[in-house]
């Protein structure tokens, strides 16, 4: 068997165990990661792929010779996520015995932080790396108020602002935990679910995505919001000890946004 | 000269998968020319004849076998299909469905992950 950077056959794990972590992972990463719901996302490319091109060139001052001239390629470097966390060695031999309820809070933790980082990512940005949905976004932020009966207004608001730009559905909501929960909750007069109401207004997905402050209403025609995957979500091994195993999770990706005026960012 | 080995238009193709469609072209070749010798050395009766014709029918095994090689250290997922077939004991068309379904399926050895990078495969949840 070969081996790459994630060293996962040093880890003293039986196979059945490794395939216990990774189906842990998947199920509990995949329904906080919202933000892949609603951009465009290519790739994985690789561990190796370290760039994005972004078909620009910024110029050279004093190009090496008499007669020429110089321009540089400029690219956009990805980021790596890392949550490092350690399972009980003895509770994985339980798992190898038959156990059905191994202790893998660790792992679903890890899963819950890096899921939030690349969330916030890409709606909040990330300093010096990635330029965020929201802080790209041109608009005034509008307020979506303390009482979810309030959100119709808002959100539709959002999409006329959309429209107005001449920027198609559907749309999509990426909806903060709290926001989320009030959405989740609430009937309108009649009875009638403000969850249904939205996705008319919307005519795409109300995204549960933690991490994003508010909500963040996108345009899924595609093309505006591009996450590029190097390596996608990962666990690999790091050390062990006789009484854990410490692994990491780990990702590498870019995001930009090429349409900034495609989002509309709604404050709590 | 022919340009039989492509099968989509040569300029559109990176030069990485030129070389493996020359590999694969030669792969062929190779195995084609011991077929022949193979068939030739069934009906010929001149030992020294004989004799060339399976010399020259070894060098067609090593130049296969390089070639193949060559194939499966480029190629993981092939690579790691062939590792459950070839030089092992046992049914060839069973050991290929175990190594097939290890390779694609994730019913391989654990830490190798069910996916060729070792990811948890998660990729765009878009309409999910």
């Amino acid at each position: 068997m070969t081996m790459n950077h994630l060293l996962r056959g040093h880890a003293p794990l039986s196979d059945a165990g490794w395939q216990q972590l990774d189906e842990e992972a998947r199920e509990r990463l995949a329904p906080a990661l919202g933000a892949r719901k609603l951009v465009d996302f290519s790739g994985p490319l690789g561990w190796q792929h370290s760039a994005t091109n972004l078909g620009r060139v910024s110029a050279l001052a004093d190009p090496p010779a008499e007669g020429v001239s110089g321009l540089r390629r400029e690219v956009l470097p990805l980021v790596e996520l890392r949550a490092d966390f350690a399972l009980s060695r003895e509770e994985m031999r339980d798992a190898d015995r038959g156990a059905a309820d191994p202790d893998l809070d660790p792992l679903d933790d890890a899963a819950r932080e890096i899921a939030l980082a690349e969330n916030v990512a890409v709606f909040h940005g990330w300093r010096g790396a990635i330029a965020g949905i929201a802080e790209r976004a041109p608009y005034d932020a509008l307020a979506l108020g303390e009482k979810a009966q309030g959100y119709p207004r808002q959100i539709a608001g959002a999409v006329e602002k959309l429209l107005c730009e001449g920027i198609g559905g559907p749309y999509g909501i990426a909806l903060g935990r709290e926001q989320y929960r009030l959405v989740v909750e609430t009937a309108e007069n009649g009875g009638y679910p403000l969850l249904d109401h939205l996705r008319k207004i919307l005519e795409g997905p109300i995204v549960w995505t933690p991490g994003v402050r508010g909500a963040v209403v996108v345009s899924l025609r595609g093309g505006d919001f591009l996450f590029e995957s190097g390596q996608d979500l990962s666990i690999g091994y790091d050390s062990h000890d006789a009484e854990v195993i410490r692994l990491y999770l780990q990702e590498s990706f870019s995001f930009r946004v090429a349409t900034p005026e495609a989002a509309v960012a709604l404050t709590p | 000269m022919g340009f039989d080995q492509y099968h989509e238009p040569p300029e559109e193709l990176p030069a990485s998968t030129r070389t493996f469609a020359r590999l694969c072209a030669s792969l062929t070749e190779e195995a084609e020319a011991i077929g022949w010798y193979q068939q030739r050395l069934a009906v010929e009766t001149d030992a020294d004849a004989i004799a060339v014709m399976r010399d020259a029918q070894g060098e067609e095994f090593k130049h296969f076998s390089m070639d193949l090689e060559l194939l499966l250290r480029r190629t993981p997922p092939w690579r790691e299909v062939a590792e459950g077939i070839l030089f092992q004991p046992g049914d060839v068309v069973e050991r290929g469905e175990e190594a097939e379904a290890e390779t694609f399926e994730g019913g391989g050895e654990g830490s190798a992950g069910a996916y060729a990078d070792g990811s948890l495969g998660i990729g765009s949840l878009r309409g999910r």
